[in-house]
């Protein structure tokens, strides 16, 4: 029986327009729409292959305001089992280290665990780092940025693709896995899938029931803090031309005034 | 001075050129002190290169654990001088696995992280360019030792002398209940083109290529520029090109000097990792396609009658 805890994250919609609040530079979650990251949809799809593999339970965690529930309820409409959302005003702001502490208490909280998946790398914030720094907190081996992953009794085998090519990865469970983009193709919940979903229990946690420090956590205690950010000015379209058999000499006559050639 | 701690990006003894732009960015914040863990052998062939960018000393930790274990043997040395020296930072390459270093060192350290900064300043201050280039942000650390990775390809890398004066550093066995092992290598063969993030021009091709097969009209333009070759996710995913030329939202970031779109559309997401490039040009037979919006040459046209008069011009220029 695989224990599989995967690690969802919800996401300002990359196709919409994505802010930070002009007050304290927080993610400015109300003006754009937000979704489940679909790297974490295929963090999902891989838990779900290995549970129908052998015999598993998959527990979705997310750490995130209220409106996340939706991003978890995609999760267990895909299949997943159960989920645990921590949810706290206190959380508000956190860091990337606190975020972490924060996952690993809860983790650790839910008992035992086989395998936590998670995604390689968020698109909101592009950290790349939470499920090492999960591993380096929890003890145990980190195997990220798979592009396959299985698991064969105790042992777990990852192919990491990375911009330096493949390094094949071979660790004992427990362990920490994440997933890149080209691993699978996730499935669409089904309507059976979708009202289910509804009836799967989701457990709520708040920093206390954790047992996390509250001084560790949130916009005042963060590790690291933003002190400027502002919006770059857009691009704006320069100049265009119709292709009448001459387009690349346009191309070029241009790329010769902006001395680029 | 305050001596700062870089992690030396190597692949078997050959530095990585972002090393040099970690060590310029280094120099901003006091004496850079070049770490370099892998297999015995390894610091030999580095140092020279390390001294002409500035590296006052370099730490050498070297076992044969260090080349056969993930990421933790990095952090293992890192944590170790972090204790022995007390820097004022400690400087990682911003890419797969210095994310994951920095990331881990920061949790055993117990310090504060910036990640992904495309400038560092010399009062400890870092500089961030999120939501694809769409915001910057001023940044720094509040707890412990500020532990910073740095975007390859955002410094520009000066050279500078430095004795590299040589240490030795211990690093503990790894515990293989921790730590994952390494079974296999299968390195990218990099072809004479040159790195898509490095470059400085890049000349990338979307859907509209049409076929693998086609790809070579981009290539051979690429090759009159001296280009790197990029591709969008949609010709990534048809097959059309390997995965690691993906430029965008789930691809690389890139900031050429010029890029060249080619039958792109400019989604949002692809426009997401190439939109702070100096100078964009773009050819698509769609005139409402959205890259125009961000183009400073756009041509409404064929791709395949423009790119190949384009190479041809080029050629004939440098003749
Ligand atoms: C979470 C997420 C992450 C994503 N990450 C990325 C990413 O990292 N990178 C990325 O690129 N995309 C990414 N995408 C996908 C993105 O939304 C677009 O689907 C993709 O960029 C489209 O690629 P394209 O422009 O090549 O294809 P299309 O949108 O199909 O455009 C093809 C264009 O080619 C033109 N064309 C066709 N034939 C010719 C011809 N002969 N001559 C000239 N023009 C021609 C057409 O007019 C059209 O504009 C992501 C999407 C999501 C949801
Ligand atoms: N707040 C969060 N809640 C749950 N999972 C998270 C959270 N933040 C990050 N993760 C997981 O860590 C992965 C990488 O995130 P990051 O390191 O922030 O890029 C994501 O794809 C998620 O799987």
């Amino acid at each position: 029986m695989t224990n599989i805890v995967v690690l969802v994250k919800q996401v300002p919609d990359t196709y919409s327009e994505r802010k930070l609040s002009s007050g304290d530079h927080t993610l400015d979650r109300e003006s754009a729409d937000a979704v489940l990251d679909e790297i974490n949809e295929k963090a999902v799809e891989e838990a779900l292959k290995i549970k129908e593999a052998g015999e598993g339970e998959v527990t979705v965690l997310s750490m995130g305001p209220d409106r996340a529930t939706d991003a978890i309820r995609k999760a267990l409409s895909m299949g997943a089992d159960k989920a645990i959302h921590v949810s706290d005003e206190g959380l508000r702001g956190s860091d990337i280290v606190a975020t972490v502490k924060v996952l690993a208490a809860a983790i650790n909280k839910a008992g035992g665990f086989d395998l936590v998946i998670a995604g390689n790398e968020a698109s909101d914030g592009r950290g790349g780092a939470v499920p090492a720094m999960l591993a380096e907190v929890l003890g145990v081996p980190q195997l990220t940025h798979a592009r396959t992953v299985s698991v064969e009794g105790s042992t777990v085998k990852v192919d990491r693709e990375t911009d330096d090519g493949i390094t094949h990865l071979e660790a004992n469970l427990p362990a920490v896995v994440s997933v890149g983009e080209k691993i699978n193709e996730p499935r669409y919940p089904s309507f059976k899938g979708i009202m289910a979903a509804k009836k799967k229990p989701v457990e709520k946690l708040t920093v206390a029931d954790l047992g996390v420090d509250a001084g560790e956590v949130g916009l005042d205690n963060a590790w690291s803090s933003v002190l400027e950010a502002s919006p770059k000015p857009p691009r704006e379209a320069g100049q265009r031309v119709e292709d009448e058999g001459d387009g690349g000499t346009k191309v070029v006559e241009y790329l010769v005034g902006q001395k680029l050639v | 001075m305050a001596e700062v701690l870089v992690l030396v990006d190597h692949v078997d003894g050959e530095v990585k050129k972002v090393t040099y732009e970690l060590l310029t960015a280094a120099r901003e914040l006091g004496e850079p002190s070049a770490v370099v863990v892998g297999s015995p052998g390894t610091a030999g062939k580095v140092k020279e290169s390390l001294a002409s960018y500035g590296a006052a000393k370099v730490y050498v930790a070297e076992s044969d654990d260090a080349g056969s274990y993930l990421v933790t043997p990095k952090v293992d040395a890192l944590a170790a001088l972090v204790e022995q020296a007390s820097p004022a930072a400690v400087v990682v390459a911003a890419s797969a696995e210095g994310k994951e270093v920095s990331g881990r060192l920061a949790i055993r350290i117990g310090s504060g992280l910036l990640y992904d900064v495309v400038d560092v300043n010399s009062d400890g201050t870092t500089e961030q360019s999120i939501f694809g280039g769409a915001f910057s942000v001023k940044a720094k650390v509040a707890k412990g030792t500020p532990v910073i990775s740095v975007r390859p390809g955002s410094v520009e890398a000066t050279q500078a002398d430095g004795a590299a004066a040589e240490e030795t550093v211990e690093l503990p066995a790894v515990d293989p209940a921790k730590a994952a092992k390494i079974t296999g290598i299968e390195p990218v063969v990099g072809g004479d083109r040159p790195e898509l993030t490095e470059a400085s021009i890049v000349v990338s091709g979307g859907r509209g290529v049409g076929s693998a097969e086609k790809f070579e009209v981009i290539e051979k333009l690429a090759d009159s520029l001296g280009a790197a070759v990029g591709a969008s996710r949609a010709a990534v995913d048809s097959g059309y090109y390997p995965a690691q030329f993906q430029v965008g939202q789930t691809g690389k970031t890139v900031s050429p000097q010029l890029y060249v779109a080619l039958g792109i559309s400019g989604a949002i997401q692809h426009r997401a990792g190439m939109q702070t490039s100096k100078t964009i040009v773009a050819v698509n037979k769609d005139p409402e396609a959205p890259i125009f919006e961000i183009a400073d040459f756009g041509v409404v046209g064929d791709l395949f009658n423009v790119a190949p008069q384009l190479t041809e011009a080029i050629a004939a220029r440098k003749g």
